[in-house]
C-alpha cells in the first residue's frame, strides 16, 4: 500500500459545523399529515436548520476554520480550495473563492466549486489526494456543505438537513491519518435530480435505494477492499452516505460489517441528511472519538451516481489535534428547537417580495 | 438595473468584513474600525493594518425591532458592542434570542451574510458575533 500514491498522502485537520436550529419530526408530521411513524421509519429523531443569516458559504467557511486550526499550518500553503455543495448562493460566481479569501488562503490558490448531488466533495478530496501526492500543492482544502433543499410535503422533507464539513489534506509525514487507497464507482443512473432554476430536486421514486445508492456503494466498498487486500472485518469503523437512518445500518449489513462499527458515525437521526456533509461529517464525528492504529471505511455517495471508497488509518498526531477546535458533539449539543413555521421562514419556503 | 447594495464598496471592505482587519495609527497608536484612509483621532494617514481577535466580550447589546427593509427576515435583529482587546466594535449578534444575552458574556466572531441585494444582486458577508460555543475554547 505504500507505493500507492494515496499512502504519501493524509488529513492534516478535520473541521464539523452544524447550526443551531433543530426541528422535530413531529413538526413535519403535523403540518403535512403523515403517518406519525414515517420518520421513525426512516430512522430520524430530528433535523438542523440553518438560520436566517447562514448559507452553505457561512457553514463551509466555520467548518473550514476548524480543520485549518487542527492542521495548525498557514492558510497561505494551502494551494487549491474544492468545495461541494448543491446549494450554492450564486448559480455563477464562485463560493470557494469567498472561503480561501475569508480563510487568507488568497491568492495563490485553485478554487473551485464542484457539483455531483452529495459526492462532490468527495470528489473534491479523491483529486486532492492525487494532487498532494504528485507534489502539484503541498496542501489542499476541501469543505462539503449544504442547506438541502426538499419539496415542502415531500418525504424528502424530514432528512435533508444544513450542515458543513471540512478537511486539510496533507503529506502523510504529520498527518492525523493516512490514506491506503482509495476507489469511485460512477454509472448514469437518474435517481434523484435538480433541474436548472428550479427550486426542489425530485426523485425517482423506489430508484434510490437498490440500484442507486447501494449498487453504487457495495461496488465501490468491494473495489477497494480487492484493491487493497482487505475485508470487512479489517475496519474499527465505518462510515457510508447517510441519506437517512436506515441505509447505512443495511448497506452495513450486507458488507458483512457490524452495526457497532457503524454507530459512531452515523449522525443523520439527530442532524438530517447534510448532503455534501453527510458521510464526511460522519468521519468527523469518528476522528473526534478515534484512536492511533484505527482503521476506518468511509464510502460517499452522491446521486446521479457514484461512490468513492476510501480506506483511512489513524496515527499517533490524532491526540494533540483533536482539542485544537470544537467537537462535532459541542455543536450538537448547542440546540435550539423551533417549530416548522420559524423553519418555513429561515429557510425561504415562504414567497416574499423583496 | 439599480442595485441596492454598492459593488465596490462590499469589494473594497471584504478584509474588514471577512478578517476583522482594523488600522493602527502610526502617530497617536489608536486603533479603528473599520480602516478609514485617517485616523478618526488625530487625522493621520499613517496606518498600518492590524487585525483584531476573534474573540471578545459583550459590553453592550440593544434589540431592534424595527428593522431596515430586506432585514425583517431576521427580526429582531440584536446589535452588540464588543469588546476586542483594546477595540470596541459595533456588530450584529446571532445565534442567540435576546432573553439569552448577558452584559459581560464571552462572544466569538462568525461569518454570516449581512445582506443580500434582492433576489439577483450582490451578497454580503461578514462577521458577526455569536456566544462562545461551549468547547469553543478548545482553539476559540
Ligand atoms: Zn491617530
Amino acid at each position: 500500500m505504500e507505493g500507492r500514491p494515496e499512502g504519501k498522502t493524509g488529513i492534516h485537520g478535520w473541521g464539523a459545523y452544524v447550526p443551531r436550529y433543530r426541528l422535530p419530526m413531529s413538526e413535519i408530521a403535523r403540518v403535512w399529515g403523515w403517518a406519525p411513524e414515517q420518520a421513525s421509519g426512516l430512522g430520524m429523531k430530528e433535523k438542523a436548520v440553518a438560520g436566517p443569516d447562514e448559507d452553505s458559504v457561512t457553514m463551509g467557511y466555520e467548518a473550514a476554520r476548524n480543520a485549518l486550526r487542527r492542521a495548525s499550518i498557514e492558510a497561505s500553503r494551502v494551494g487549491a480550495v474544492f468545495f461541494g455543495t448543491e446549494s450554492k448562493p450564486y448559480a455563477v460566481k464562485p463560493s470557494a473563492t469567498i472561503i480561501a479569501e475569508a480563510l487568507g488562503i488568497t491568492p495563490a490558490t485553485m478554487a473551485s466549486d464542484l457539483e455531483f448531488a452529495c459526492r462532490a466533495a468527495s470528489e473534491g478530496l479523491r483529486a486532492l489526494i492525487g494532487m498532494v501526492a504528485s507534489g502539484l500543492i503541498e496542501y489542499g482544502l476541501v469543505i462539503g456543505s449544504d442547506t438541502a433543499q426538499a419539496n415542502p410535503g415531500d418525504v424528502l422533507e424530514f432528512t435533508a438537513s444544513s450542515g458543513a464539513v471540512a478537511y486539510v489534506i496533507g503529506p502523510r509525514e504529520g498527518a492525523v491519518a493516512y490514506f491506503e487507497g482509495s476507489y469511485t464507482y460512477v454509472t448514469d443512473t437518474p435517481d434523484f435530480w435538480r433541474r436548472a432554476h428550479q427550486p426542489y430536486p425530485l426523485h425517482g421514486e423506489g430508484f434510490t435505494g437498490e440500484p442507486a445508492y447501494f449498487h453504487h456503494i457495495e461496488n465501490a466498498v468491494k473495489g477497494l477492499l480487492a484493491e487493497l487486500g482487505l475485508k470487512p472485518s479489517d475496519f474499527d469503523y465505518a462510515v457510508f452516505h447517510q441519506p437517512n437512518g436506515k441505509f447505512p445500518l443495511r448497506i452495513a449489513r450486507r458488507l458483512g460489517i457490524p452495526k457497532e462499527k457503524v454507530l459512531p458515525g452515523l449522525v443523520t437521526p439527530v442532524i438530517g441528511n447534510t448532503y455534501n456533509a453527510s458521510a464526511l461529517l460522519g468521519l468527523a464525528r469518528v476522528l473526534d472519538v478515534a484512536k492511533p492504529g484505527d482503521r476506518i471505511l468511509v464510502a460517499p455517495f452522491g446521486s446521479g451516481a457514484g461512490s468513492d471508497a476510501y480506506s483511512i488509518v489513524v496515527t499517533d498526531a490524532i491526540e494533540e489535534r483533536r482539542s485544537l477546535a470544537p467537537l462535532f458533539d459541542d455543536y450538537l449539543s448547542r440546540r435550539k428547537e423551533i417549530d416548522y413555521a420559524t423553519y418555513a421562514k429561515f429557510r425561504g419556503i415562504f414567497n416574499v417580495i423583496k | 438595473m439599480s442595485m441596492d447594495l454598492s459593488v465596490p464598496e462590499t469589494w473594497r471592505v471584504k478584509g474588514a468584513l471577512y478578517r476583522l482587519e482594523a488600522a493602527r495609527c502610526k502617530a497617536c497608536g489608536r486603533i479603528h474600525y473599520p480602516p478609514m484612509p485617517a485616523c478618526p483621532y488625530c487625522g493621520s494617514r499613517d496606518l498600518e493594518r492590524v487585525t483584531l481577535p476573534s474573540e471578545g466580550v459583550l459590553e453592550s447589546y440593544t434589540v431592534v425591532y424595527a428593522v431596515p427593509e430586506g432585514s425583517r427576515h431576521k427580526a429582531p435583529v440584536l446589535l452588540g458592542l464588543v469588546r476586542l482587546g483594546r477595540v470596541r466594535v459595533v456588530a450584529e449578534i446571532t445565534d442567540a434570542d435576546p432573553s439569552e444575552l448577558r452584559t459581560g458574556m464571552e462572544v466569538e466572531a462568525v461569518l454570516r451574510r449581512i445582506r443580500s441585494d434582492r433576489e439577483a444582486g450582490i451578497i454580503r458577508y461578514g462577521v458577526m458575533f455569536r456566544p462562545k460555543l461551549k468547547g469553543g475554547s478548545r482553539g476559540g
